[in-house]
């Protein structure tokens, strides 16, 4: 076969890939090359510029600079039909697949075999003959005709492969395959990896888990704010050497340090488990007037915590006590009372109501103070919107103006005024400042820090390195479900926090 | 909001005027009169199903509501000679009652809108017609009820030269004022949007939003209660395997004419009454042209389908016209930086 004997010329050649945004570089200059038969790790910290470079290798995102060559052809950019027509496929995180469908249907879902005609009717016999070597290949347990609902994780990402293989792909790129597998099915995966690296096809292997990227790559590439860093190659693969490589950038000093000591415990988190990690108990205290960042890794189930203690999510056991006080919080409404508020990671879909004004916005969780009876008083919600959008110096023409027509930072202040017309005593801040504007972001950390000193106690969920490290007065990091350790500001560095979040303990 | 309701008085000064050129029976007093009371007769249950199409569902079952305890609001007079008012009680009791069970299975069994009261209609009628076994209820021959009477077909306002306002039509018209200040007015009209247009953020921001889902049915309950009544009082008798028959439709129509997305979030009761007023302008227009009456349905149909795109198109056309604004230069404040992976 053709694709045997070619085998000298790299599959996948980037040559100085640069992506900016205004006001971001996304990707600087990234070069980056594949061969035949080769598996190559792509790591890096949240941020790094890993998801953009994989969108432009899907064809999604178009690159600034640079050129793209894929076996020995050409691009300034791919099209998604460029990357599919040269056998680029995708095993994504979050799994794209009809559970509705059985597994062959998914696998060859738009190229299904037909019988002649003009009704088009499905061959289901050769849909399923075809499907079958398929998954012969990867060694799986399912037939073509099991129902992908009664699936596994594990066996929904083999399928995944499997359609992969089924267009053709010579590079597979695989995006956290294994952060839900558990070891026995990680370790069928890794092996499966293993049979596709012996048929010539490339893979990208991209993870947070070092200890699988040490085990199953030939080459790891380390990304770090946009550029490659650094590469490691067999022996040198060492999860103390990535880490090393991944971190070590200046960061900017972001901290304001506070007026006054912290104060006594005001929330106690006390064996907390949730649907996501119910396995893993989670203990936290956070005291008055102190910011604790809760970091971690994307996934490593901090929005679950916080969505469980404030009420949204379900929780499976665990207790709860503010300020001293044992309390259950059964539905928001049970922590809004007791003065304890989120600022939700999804500003858009559960932070906000779009089409609504920022009046309506700022007064919906106290509407009963501005009621006089059961009608809402107009002046008296205005009036705190307009001292509202003084006092956090939201850009929009007047109160009158729908939120969703604002920009990110002025959408994120619109939910932190609705909560601060109502003197919180616990805030919990979910990705405060994802996709907000410099200006904004230091305006909402002064604000974090003014609150902390009036004696709130502020819990910030923040995956940006940055962040969590130039804002919290404490950390805890999160790997997994479970809390890996805490710091104090004297043990703060990038270095301490990946070891955490990638779940190793300090030494 | 305003605009919209505005466009919709516009059609039906627009839609009056030609029926009264075409035939000046139209502005009659007596016509005018027989209008109102259907307006009023439609509205009241329209406004209801207007608060469930708000919170994004739907309620199928008013018509075989009004059928049910139709029959058994006569029966009640009629059998067991109950004084009307402890009657009248009973038979808003009963919708509130079924509207709270159509609640409790959309918001705690989670079935959809939809299935919940497309059972209703079925149930409902089902039952209505095995109670009287299939017979006709009516009330007996010179059975009288005075008060209630003009309180439900009687006539307010009436003079020598002037044939009175019906009070079907006052009663719907206190009725859409009192909602309309509980819609556009108060806590819970406020938290009915924010449940409609995003129940997620309304549940972050604390709103206990099956409760007010809840209540919502409650409400439609309730007034299709009190329309089953005023109905029965109009035909005296009732037949329940066709009383009420598609009158659900009526009141969707009225809703999604005024303005009430199906998908929730948007709706105003001036919306709803002139959706109202406009479906029965409409019924008197096919009777007073001369159309054939089997063709009704058809020129409802065809005016709201047409009423809805010019609709899309004008608000197609707004954010049109805002877009044009916004690239004439009008300062954009605070560019947001795209999310970082």
């Amino acid at each position: 076969m053709q694709r045997l004997t070619e085998t000298a010329a790299p599959f996948l050649e980037l040559n100085g890939i640069s992506k900016t945004y205004p006001g971001v570089v996304a990707l600087d200059g990234v070069s980056l090359s594949v061969s035949r038969g080769e598996i190559v790790g792509l790591i890096g910290e949240n941020g790094a510029g890993k998801s953009t470079l994989m969108k432009v290798l899907g064809g999604v995102v178009e690159p600034t600079a640079g050129t793209i060559r894929v076996d020995g052809r050409d691009y300034p950019a791919l099209s998604v039909n460029d990357a599919i027509n040269s056998g680029i496929a995708f095993v994504h995180q979050e799994l794209n697949l009809f559970d509705n469908l059985d597994a062959a249907a998914n696998i060859l879902i738009g190229r299904e075999p037909l019988y002649g005609g003009p009704l088009r009717l499905i061959d289901r016999k050769a849909l399923h003959a075809k499907v079958q070597p398929l998954l012969d290949k990867l060694g799986v347990d399912f037939a073509p005709d099991t129902p992908v609902a009664a699936l596994s994780l594990a066996q929904r990402q083999l399928l995944e492969i499997a359609k992969a293989l089924s267009l053709d792909a010579r590079l597979v790129i695989m995006d956290e395959p294994t952060s839900s597998l558990t070891l026995t099915e990680t370790a069928r995966l890794l092996s499966v990896l293993n049979e596709l690296r012996r048929d010539g096809v490339s893979i990208i292997f991209i993870s947070h888990r070092l200890n699988e990227v040490k085990t199953c790559v030939d080459r790891v590439v380390v990304l770090r704010d946009g550029r490659v860093v650094g590469s490691l190659v067999g022996q040198t693969i060492k999860p103390d050497a990535m880490i090393r490589l991944m971190i070590g950038r200046d960061l900017k000093s972001l901290y304001i340090p506070p007026k006054v000591p912290p104060g006594a415990p005001a929330l106690e988190i006390s064996d907390f488990r949730t649907t996501a990690f119910p396995d893993h108990p989670v203990s936290l205290t956070l005291r008055r007037g102190e910011i604790l960042g809760l970091a971690g890794l994307v996934g490593a189930g901090r929005t679950e915590l916080a969505c469980a203690v404030f009420g949204v999510d379900r929780r499976l056991a665990g207790t709860l006590r503010i300020e001293g006080d044992d309390v259950t919080i059964r539905e928001p409404r049970d922590a809004i009372t007791r003065g304890l508020y989120l600022v939700p990671e999804d500003r858009k879909r559960c932070g906000l109501h779009l089409d609504f004004s920022l009046t309506e916005n700022i007064s919906l969780p106290d509407l009963m103070t501005y009621a006089v009876g059961p009608l809402v008083s107009a002046a008296a919600e205005e009036k705190n919107a307009e001292t509202q959008r003084h006092r956090l110096n939201i850009r929009a023409y007047d109160i009158a103006t729908e939120a969703g027509t604002l920009s990110g930072g002025n959408q994120q202040k619109i939910v932190l005024a609705k909560w601060l017309s109502m003197k919180p005593r616990i805030i919990i801040f979910d990705e405060p400042t994802r996709g907000i504007d410099v200006g904004a972001k230091s305006e909402i950390y002064q604000l974090m820090r003014n609150l902390a000193d009036a004696g709130v106690a502020v819990l910030m969920i923040s995956s940006d390195m940055e962040e969590v490290i130039g804002v919290s007065d404490r950390m805890a990091v999160m790997q997994e479900g479970r809390i890996s350790g805490f710091l104090e500001r004297d043990r703060f560095s990038e270095h301490n926090v990946l070891q955490l979040a990638v779940g190793k303990t300090l030494n | 909001m305003l605009k919209k309701d505005l466009g919709l008085f516009l059609l039906i000064l627009v839609v009056g005027a030609v029926v009264a050129f075409l035939n000046p029976r139209f502005l009659s007093p007596l016509n005018l009169a027989n209008t109102a009371n259907l307006i009023g007769l439609f509205g009241l249950f329209s406004l209801g199903e207007g608060f469930v199409i708000i919170t994004g569902g739907i309620d199928l079952s008013v018509g075989s509501i009004f059928a049910l305890l139709g029959v058994i609001f006569i029966n009640l007079l009629v059998d067991y000679s109950m004084p009307w008012p402890i009657a009248v009680l009973i038979i808003v009791i009963a919708g509130i009652l079924l509207g709270a069970i159509h609640g409790f299975l959309v918001t705690k069994v989670r079935m959809q809108p939809f299935v919940v009261t497309l059972c209703g209609l079925l149930i409902y009628r089902g039952v209505a017609r095995w109670y009287t076994d299939d017979g006709t209820a009516g009330f007996e021959f010179g059975q009288k009820f005075p008060a209630l009477e003009l309180l439900t077909t009687g006539r307010s306002f009436a003079t020598d030269t002037f044939t009175g306002i019906p009070n079907s039509f006052i009663a719907f018209v206190v009725v859409a004022a009192i909602m309309g200040v509980v819609l556009h007015r108060s806590v819970f009209g406020r938290y009915l949007f924010a449940v409609g247009k995003n129940e997620e953020a309304a549940r972050y921001s604390g709103i206990r939003s099956n409760a007010i889902i809840a209540a919502a049915y409650v409400i439609s309950g309730g007034l299709a209660g009190i329309s089953a009544i005023y109905l029965a009082m109009y035909t005296r008798s009732i037949s329940p395997a066709s009383h009420g028959n598609f009158y659900e439709l009526y009141a969707i129509a009225a809703a999604v004419l005024g303005g009430c997305s199906l998908r929730g979030g948007e709706g105003s009761v001036m919306g709803i009454v002139l959706g109202a007023i406009l479906l029965q302008v409409l019924q008197n227009l096919v009777n007073l042209l001369g159309i054939p009456s089997s063709l009704n349905f058809a020129v409802m149909g065809g005016v709201i389908l047409i009423g809805v795109i010019a609709d899309m198109q004008l608000v197609r056309y707004r954010a049109y016209k805002a877009n044009e604004k916004k690239r004439a230069g009008v300062p954009v404040l605070g560019a947001a930086a795209p999310g970082k992976n």
